[in-house]
Formats: C-alpha cells, sequence, structure tokens
C-alpha cells in the first residue's frame, strides 16, 4: 500500500468511494499500521518534496488562473456566515429574554430547541433542512438552507451565551436601577443590557468564529463555497498542494480578521466599559 | 398521512446499518478523545509552564488549531499530505489525526485554564502549612484541577461527536453515508425516505450528546 | 409636630415560614433622622427594602405622605423616584462613569435636560469632595469614594426620604469616615433619613430617634441619650453590651 504511487481521490458522493470504503478496515487495526508504516512514508515523502522543488513544486500558473474561483466561493461563504450570524443573533437573544423573564411555555419551548441545536452537528442538520424537509413540502435552496441551518446551530449557542451573560449581572443593579425609579424596561436597557453584552462578549465572539468555521460544511449540501471549489479542483486537477494552499490562504483571510477584531473590541469593551 | 420513509428503517437490516454506521462514528471520536485527553494533559502543562518558548509554540498550536475549520484540517491531512508524502491514508486514520489534533489542542487549553484558575495563595498556604511541593500538587493542586477539569473534558466529548460527522466528507462510510445509500436503494419504493431517516439520524445523534452534555452540566454544578 | 412624611403600620413580613417582621409600626417626620439598630438577622435590612418596594409585605401599610406604596407596576416606579436608597454594595453601575451614574435616572426618569442635572450634579459632587472624578469609572474609585458617588446619585433624585441600608459595612475602617461625615452633612441640612447601621458612636450623633429591632418586633425606642445611656430592656443591654466588650478586650491585647 505504501509503495503505491497512483493517486487515489475517493469523490465523496461517488460510488466508486462506497465500494472502496465499504471494505475499509475500522479505525482500531489502522492502529498498529500507522506505527509500522510512518516512518518510512515519511522519508519516502520528504524524498518526493525535494524531488519535486527542482521540477517546480508550486504551481504559480494553476493558483492565478482559480484564485477567482476562490475569491467568489469565498464571498458567498461569508455572506451566508454573516446573515446566519446575526440571524443566530436575533434568535439567541429572543431565546435569552424568554428564559431570563421566564416566560411560560415559550420557556420550556425554547429550553427543547437550545438542547437540540446544541446537541446535534450542523451537517446532520443541514442533511435534514435540504434532503428531508422537501418531503413534507418545505422546499428551500441550498445558499437559504444553510443560512437556515446556520441561524439554527447557532442560535443555542448564542441563547447560552447572553442567558449566561444576564445571569451574571448582579441582581442587585437591578434593585438599585428600580429603587432610583427605573422601570422595568428601562432598567432591562440601561442597566441589564449593556452589562449583560460586555459580560458575554468573549463568548460571543467565541460563537462567531466557530459558526463561520461550521460553514465549511455548506459542500454537503452543494453550495459551491471554498471546501467545494477545494475539492471540485483537486478531483479535476489533482493540483492538492495548489487547491489546498488557497483554501488555507482563504480560510486564514476570513477568519484572522474576525479573531484579531475579537480579542481588540474585547479588551476595549472590558477596560472602558460602554457608555449610555 | 404520507409515507414519510419511517418504516424503511424497519425493513430488514436498515436499523442495524445505520446504527452500525454511528458506531463507526463513535469508534473514530472515542478514539480520538482518549488520545486527546492525553496527549492534552501534557500540552497543558506546557502551556500552564512559565517557560516563554514553550508559551509561544503551545499558544501558535492553539490558534492554528483554533483558527481553521476542522473541515480544512482534514482535508490537508487526507488529501494534502497524501499527496505530499505518497501514502495512502484512509478517512479513519486521517480523521482520528485530525480529531487527536484537534482535541489536543483544546484539552490542552482546558487543562491550561484550571491549573491558571488556582489561586496563588491556594500554593502558599499549603506551603505555609509545610506541604513539600510534591504534597501540594498531590494533595492541593491535583484534586482541584480534576475536579474543574472533569465536566469540561466530558463536553469535549460531544463535541468531538459531533464534529466526527464531517468524516462523510472525505468518504468513510458512517451514518449519513449509510443512510445515503439506504435512501437511494429504496428510492422506488418509498420516495420520502430522506425525511424519516435524516429525522432518526438527527435524534441519534441527539441520543448521543445530549445524555453527555446533562452529565456535564450536573458535574460543574455539583463541583463548582 | 412636624409634617409625617413616612407612616408604617402593623407592617408584617415572612419569608415562607419564617416571620421577618411583625408588627412593626413607627412613623418619621419632616427632617427627622432615624436610625435603626438591632442584632444581625433581626430585619432591619428587610424592612428598609420592604419600605422601597424591593419585597413584597404580607400585611400592614407603608405610607409615604398618607398615600400606601404600590405594590407594583408604574405608580411604584413613581413612588420610588421618591424614596431615595443607598446600598451596602453602592451599587454603582459599573459600564458608567461617575458623572452618567448620577444622571441616569435624573434624565431618563424625570426627563430633565442634561445640562440641568449636570449643574447640580457636579456641584453636589464637589460638596463631597469628588469634583475631579467625575469622568472617572466606579471601579478606578475606592469603596468610600464609590458609595459617596452613591449617595450623591440618590440626591439628585431629590428624593423625600433617604434610606441608607448599612452604607459603611463593606467599607475599610478608614473610609467609613469620610462617608459618615457626609450623611451627618445631610442630617444638619434638614434631610429625613432612616438609617440602618451598626456604626453606634455615629448613631448616637446622627439620629434624633433610635429604634431597637429585635426578633423581627421593634423592642425599644427612644432619644439616642435614652438609649444608649439608660436602655429600658434587657435585650437592648444585651445588645449594647456587645459593643463594649469587643472594645475591652482590645485593650487587654494591646497591654500584653
Amino acid at each position: 500500500m505504501v509503495g503505491d504511487m497512483g493517486y487515489h481521490f475517493p469523490h465523496v458522493f461517488g460510488n466508486e468511494a462506497i465500494i472502496c470504503y465499504l471494505r475499509s478496515d475500522s479505525v482500531v487495526r489502522w492502529l498498529p499500521w500507522i506505527i509500522g508504516n510512518i516512518g518510512l512514508s515519511a522519508a519516502q515523502g520528504i524524498l518526493r518534496i525535494k524531488a519535486s522543488r527542482k521540477a517546480g513544486f508550486v504551481n504559480w500558473e494553476f493558483i492565478m488562473k482559480y484564485l477567482p474561483l476562490y475569491q467568489k466561493a469565498a464571498w458567498l461563504t461569508v455572506r451566508i456566515g454573516l446573515c446566519g450570524v446575526a440571524l443566530s443573533v436575533l434568535i439567541g437573544l429572543m431565546c435569552a429574554l424568554v428564559q431570563h423573564y421566564r416566560v411560560p411555555l415559550l420557556r420550556q419551548l425554547t429550553a427543547c430547541y437550545i438542547e437540540l441545536s446544541r446537541n446535534t452537528p450542523l451537517l446532520i442538520q443541514l442533511f435534514f433542512i435540504y434532503y428531508g424537509l422537501p418531503k413534507l413540502g418545505i422546499k428551500t435552496d441550498a445558499p437559504s438552507c444553510g443560512m437556515a441551518g446556520l441561524a439554527f446551530l447557532g442560535g443555542g449557542y448564542m441563547a447560552e451565551a447572553f442567558r449566561s451573560g444576564i445571569e451574571a449581572v448582579d441582581k442587585a443593579q437591578m434593585e438599585s436601577a428600580y429603587s432610583l425609579g427605573l422601570d422595568r424596561w428601562q432598567t432591562f436597557f440601561y442597566v441589564l443590557l449593556p452589562q449583560a453584552v460586555s459580560i458575554s462578549f468573549p463568548a460571543f465572539v467565541a460563537n462567531v468564529i466557530f459558526l463561520l468555521k461550521e460553514t465549511s460544511v455548506f459542500s454537503a449540501i452543494s453550495l459551491m463555497d471554498l471546501m467545494f471549489t477545494a475539492k471540485d479542483l483537486i478531483g479535476l486537477y489533482y493540483q492538492t498542494v495548489e487547491s489546498l494552499f488557497l483554501l488555507v490562504v482563504f480560510y486564514l483571510l476570513i477568519l484572522l480578521p474576525v479573531s484579531l477584531a475579537g480579542t481588540l473590541l474585547e479588551r476595549r469593551i472590558r477596560y472602558a466599559g460602554f457608555g449610555v | 398521512m404520507p409515507d414519510l420513509g419511517f418504516e424503511v428503517l424497519l425493513k430488514g437490516k436498515n436499523m442495524a446499518r445505520l446504527l452500525g454506521g454511528l458506531g463507526t462514528a463513535m469508534q473514530i471520536s472515542m478514539i480520538s478523545v482518549a488520545i486527546s485527553i492525553f496527549l492534552g494533559i501534557i500540552v497543558g502543562i506546557l502551556m500552564a509552564w512559565k517557560n516563554p518558548i514553550s508559551r509561544a509554540v503551545t499558544r501558535c498550536y492553539l490558534e492554528i488549531v483554533r483558527i481553521m475549520p476542522q473541515m480544512v484540517l482534514l482535508f490537508l491531512v487526507y488529501f494534502g499530505s497524501t499527496r505530499a508524502f505518497g501514502w495512502n491514508l484512509s478517512g479513519e486514520l486521517s480523521a482520528v489525526i485530525v480529531f487527536s489534533f484537534w482535541g489536543t489542542a483544546e484539552m490542552g487549553d482546558l487543562v491550561r485554564g484550571a491549573l491558571d484558575s488556582i489561586p496563588a495563595h491556594q500554593y502558599e498556604s499549603a506551603w505555609a502549612l509545610g506541604l513539600s511541593s510534591g504534597q501540594v500538587y498531590r494533595y492541593i493542586v491535583l484534586p482541584q484541577t480534576v475536579r474543574r477539569l472533569i465536566p469540561l473534558a466530558i463536553n469535549l466529548i460531544t463535541r468531538m461527536i459531533k464534529t466526527t460527522s464531517l468524516v462523510l466528507m472525505i468518504g468513510v462510510v458512517e451514518v449519513l453515508k449509510v443512510s445515503q445509500q439506504i435512501i437511494e436503494a429504496n428510492r422506488m419504493s418509498s420516495p420520502n425516505a430522506a425525511f424519516g431517516v435524516y429525522l432518526v439520524v438527527f435524534l441519534l445523534y441527539f441520543a448521543a450528546c445530549w445524555p453527555i452534555s446533562l452529565l456535564a452540566g450536573y458535574l460543574e454544578k455539583r463541583w463548582r | 409636630m412636624p409634617e409625617e412624611v413616612l407612616a408604617i403600620r402593623h407592617l408584617k413580613k415572612n419569608f415562607g415560614e419564617l416571620t421577618v417582621l411583625e408588627d412593626i409600626s413607627f412613623s418619621v417626620g419632616e427632617g427627622e433622622v432615624i436610625v435603626i439598630v438591632g442584632p444581625s438577622g433581626c430585619g432591619k435590612s428587610t424592612l428598609l427594602r420592604c419600605i422601597n418596594g424591593l419585597e413584597g409585605i404580607q400585611g400592614g401599610e407603608i405610607l409615604l405622605r398618607g398615600t400606601p406604596v404600590p405594590k407594583k407596576g408604574k405608580d411604584l416606579t413613581k413612588v420610588r423616584q421618591k424614596i431615595g436608597m443607598v446600598f451596602q454594595n453602592y451599587e454603582l453601575f459599573p459600564h458608567l462613569n461617575v458623572l452618567e451614574n448620577i444622571l441616569l435616572a435624573p434624565m431618563k426618569v424625570q426627563k430633565r435636560t442634561r445640562e440641568d442635572v449636570k449643574e447640580e450634579a457636579l456641584a453636589m459632587l464637589s460638596r463631597v469632595g469628588l469634583e475631579s472624578k467625575a469622568e472617572s469609572f466606579p471601579r478606578q474609585l475606592s469603596g468610600g469614594q464609590k458609595q459617596r458617588v452613591a449617595i450623591v446619585r440618590t440626591l439628585c433624585m431629590h428624593p423625600d426620604i433617604l434610606l441608607f441600608d448599612e452604607v459603611t459595612a463593606a467599607l475599610d475602617p478608614e473610609m467609613v469616615r469620610e462617608v459618615l461625615d457626609v450623611i451627618l452633612g445631610l442630617a444638619e441640612d434638614g434631610k429625613t433619613m432612616l438609617i440602618v447601621t451598626h456604626e453606634m458612636q455615629f448613631a448616637r450623633a446622627v439620629a434624633d430617634r433610635v429604634i431597637f429591632l429585635d426578633n423581627a418586633r421593634i423592642c425599644e425606642e427612644g432619644t439616642p441619650e435614652l438609649f444608649f445611656d439608660k436602655p429600658k430592656t434587657e435585650r437592648a443591654r444585651e445588645f449594647l453590651k456587645t459593643f463594649s466588650f469587643q472594645r475591652k478586650s482590645r485593650k487587654r491585647q494591646e497591654v500584653s
């Protein structure tokens, strides 16, 4: 197997993959195999890289040619990702409020929803929405399905983040506001919400990054996102290194700024607080 | 009432096959969790260690893992390493490598957090009582760290299980792949099977993760 | 007899089975300063919280200038503007700076203009020696400074009566003075106040009348001179003894 110099790239939905991987062994039986062969393979690999460097290991022409394709895919990811995040913030906020103010009936419903969305993978949620629901007559196109899935998943996570933020605000803060004559809504907007937001901000940033990362499964519902593009190019041209290089670069371009902005904002909010 | 495809699962060995697919996913996640916890403890100690080099290296490692989608890591290992090193990794093995790589970083961060969360005066008061460094760790630090760590580590298991669903994308035959096969095979007899089968898969995952989440939540509350 | 600001008649409060306040009746006249003392857990703080509607009551009534304090809703919000309360843990809003903390309620609740309140707030801040801290955030202040800001915040609502709930209990000893001096100044201005405190020296100095609460009931009531020098009841004597005993033991430690 190690000596097999030909490449085999099974397509996920292709039949040959099914046949090939029905025969594949269980993970446990692979473990001794790796220990025995990894060293040998690594050595071979290094030799191959050295050999291919001479012949031009990275095909820059290819990269330049397919850059626009990745750009388009990245925009799709960003667009759907941001819409999904915005929706999940909305859902999360509503659920957190329902939980905090103990609205009867709705409270149990949102609790159920939060558990369901947090304890199932996005991929399964998408499959159900995209392939399952149309059988009930609920048809959605791929982009809105991606958005709906992300919002379903993210709503649960955001709800938890906001709920714990609201809970972390000292009860005496509300009493102090009430004793100054502020009513329920004023207390909520001027005292509870700003503090809850700054407390839950780190969790919020973590959730945004988590959700943007989760968009990488969108290719399963045939959205032409970054993963889809990369897999397509690998399958079509076997330009694996170049395709993966572009994939990593574009995910870094999307996620690094978000992560950096989050860290900066976190610091600002922690040290300066919010004004009215 | 239209046929929603639940009876497809009752036909023949379909349900057993579905559960078998789930079993594959569980196997991958359990092996990854075991490796992650073991390596994560080591990495976590390195992270908490006040050595700038170990801190910088582990920090970089954590940031890389945090910022790259697991899907991308999977592709890098499954497609990329195959190309670069010329070996032929199976999907399962790539998955175990990637999830362990990811889980180790997450676990390491949890261990670091738990170690850092023990206030300095705990060490000081133990030293003041005349305990040796070894005794301080054995009787003071370790019990507190473990209590903080166990609920979080259990949570990591549910995250691992959920992440394992991704292996579908690199051609591992797990529960979703089996569902696709079942739906495909019964396309004529029950065209609406997709609804029932995917709903069952959804609930199967929920049934696997929810009890673990509840346990983690319970322990967190109890040991706080 | 000065005009009655606050009157409490047969007030009853319990948490489930536990009776916290039983048949409490007293009244506070205009410009009067009443200090409530008593052992921990006797219901002093609960009494203040009931007056401000933070706790529901199970019987009796609380009248502010002759009208009962409503149980909840918009009316309660209105009445609360007339009852100022200062808390043990200051409860400044951490996300707002000192000035914004003071401006929030007068602007949002009483709809006064920013300039108007700001002028007043700055004047009051300088009176308590904190004019330089107007732009600071609560976390940059010491406990004593925070508590003085909290008092100014309450005063800017122009309440009919001020409630102080153990306002020095969370403070370091050297900061107690600066806060108590502010309250003494308010007493001289003729503000109507109801003060719960453990500072007996201060109670004696500031009070027009002392109410001693024990076991959920009013046990004794009188002028500070009478209460501290010739307490009528055995319970009050016991209570006051705990303070003098502490002093004696401290002296002995110093000698040895």
